[in-house]
């Protein structure tokens, strides 16, 4: 199977890792960052893109966009993997569509084009016969889209609810267990590389929403947007809070819900037993799922990193290969 | 409730049976012979905790054993929810805040503890509200977010079914 590949960040280069480490008989033809692109119909040298990258320069040449590389690379799957733009989904949305117009499958693990534009690229995708799959948008390497789609086809979801932000409940988890303020929880967790040097998108509970947004369009059968989403976040929280939570065997935690029946979407910090599968340590992710013949289940792993989210693309990229790429 | 029935061996388990049948949980039985003995039936007071609704579903059970009810007690506050609140809590009036819910007459704050770090920093306090049903207690959560979002306090609140 040939991919092109746009973004070589934290996933991005995972992925590129991925494909080195393990024989999964995946050729990158195109490849591009934010300043270069390669295209090679024979197969680039991954190892050397990956060490220009790492000294800090291009990937490849500066006369190559990404968009030359979605135009003109030979390849089965887009692979889009740049940062989100919550506001504009761009430009990676442009180069969702451009591929999907060629009849090249596409494969994200970017929020922004799912979250606004699924309808429309659903519609491009059935129109031009490929696949547009998007399992590392929610929860990292859990994989709870093929879950819900697959695993539980035929259920009806009452509820859906989770962590789905690992910064909020890292600094949640500090400062419950170590009666930090949330100043100190997030000086920590920026230390750690857990938060961003302006958190706003985690703590305010955006990231979460998102997530929410996609679930509630792509496997819940809803139209949702970003602003349909009640939304408080955890700047607000006190350690005296988390203590008094705590003197009932209760902590909080940022739980994103989902309730199709009555129209809920919802972002907050909740109090929840902690004995609770919910109640997860550290920056991992959770997600409980209620459905009507399977009852309940709890999904608990890796909602970041780089590794981990390269698992979901892979993931995807594996099913579309089984399903319509003939050849290579 | 207050319940009459016919002074004869397995009368008292019939009567109680309905009550798990219906998924009720009994506090108390007094059973007490002070009745004049020339009568043929015996009074017995049971308290009780059932689960919203299954009231008329237990009379009728009564009914079928051959027990009559004389008097249904009143009904107590089974609803509990315990939620946290944090903000300027005394400098925007803690007890209007707690007389919000109180008002409604179907709900009420049954516990309140206040923790104030510092003059100036916000506190936080955790109010537990008891209320007759289910719905009831939605409307006091409402009225409380409400009440919360016209103070700007941050309402913590339970993940339902957790």
């Amino acid at each position: 199977m040939r991919i092109a590949l746009l973004g070589l960040g934290s996933v991005g280069r995972g992925i590129v890792r991925t494909i080195l480490a393990k024989d999964l008989d995946i050729t990158v033809t195109g490849l591009a960052d934010s300043r270069s692109g390669i295209i090679d119909a024979g197969g680039i040298d991954l190892l050397a893109a990956l060490a220009r990258k790492e000294e800090g320069g291009p990937c490849g040449r500066p006369d190559v966009s990404p968009a030359d590389v979605v135009a003109k690379a030979e390849y089965d799957v887009l692979v889009e993997v740049t940062p989100t733009n919550v506001e504009t989904a761009e430009p990676a949305l442009g180069h969702m569509r451009a591929a999907l117009r060629r009849h090249k499958h596409v494969v994200t693990s970017n929020k922004g084009p799912i979250a606004i534009a699924y309808p429309e690229l659903r519609a491009l995708a059935a129109a031009n016969g490929v696949f547009l799959k998007y399992e590392a948008t929610v929860c990292g390497a859990i994989p709870l889209i093929h879950a819900i789609q697959e695993g539980l086809a035929g259920n009806t979801i009452s509820r859906l609810s989770g962590v789905f932000n690992g910064t909020c409940n890292y600094i949640l988890t500090r400062m419950a267990a170590e009666g930090l303020t949330y100043e100190q929880a997030l000086a920590e967790a920026r230390e750690l590389g857990y938060a961003e040097a302006d958190p706003t998108y985690d703590v305010e509970g955006i990231d979460a929403a998102i997530k929410l947004v996609i679930l509630a369009n792509t496997v819940l059968d809803m139209h949702a947007t970003l602003d349909d989403v009640e939304r408080t976040g955890i700047t607000l929280l006190t350690p005296d809070a988390l203590q008094l939570a705590e003197d009932q065997d209760c902590t909080i935690r940022l739980i994103g819900e989902i309730i199709p029946g009555a129209g809920v979407l919802r972002v907050s910090p909740r109090i929840i037993p902690k004995a609770h599968p919910l109640v997860v340590e550290g920056t991992l992710n959770a997600v409980t799922v209620e459905a009507d013949l399977a009852g309940d289940l709890t999904f608990i792993g890796k909602g970041a990193g780089s590794i981990e989210t390269a698992s979901a693309v892979i993931g995807d990229l594996l099913a579309i290969r089984e399903r319509h790429v003939q050849g290579s | 409730m207050k319940l009459e029935m016919k002074d004869r061996p397995g009368q008292l388990v019939a009567a109680l049976k309905p009550i798990s049948a219906v998924g009720g949980n009994i506090i108390a039985v007094i059973h007490q012979r002070e009745t004049p003995a020339a009568t043929e039936t015996l009074d017995v007071q049971i308290v009780l905790e059932l689960p919203e609704g299954r009231l008329d579903n237990l009379l009728e059970l009564l009914r079928e054993q051959g027990v009559s009810v004389v008097r249904i007690g009143e009904e107590r506050l089974l609803y509990e929810c315990t939620l946290i609140m944090i903000g300027h809590l005394m400098h925007t009036d803690l007890s209007d805040t707690v007389d919000s819910i109180d008002r409604t007459g179907s709900a009420e704050v049954t516990g309140l503890s206040l923790v104030m770090p510092a003059i100036n920093a916000p506190s936080s306090a955790r109010i537990t509200i008891r209320s007759t049903t289910r719905t009831e207690m939605a409307k006091a959560i409402r009225i409380l977010r409400g009440v919360a979002e016209r103070k700007s306090l941050l309402i913590i609140e339970p993940l339902e079914g957790a």
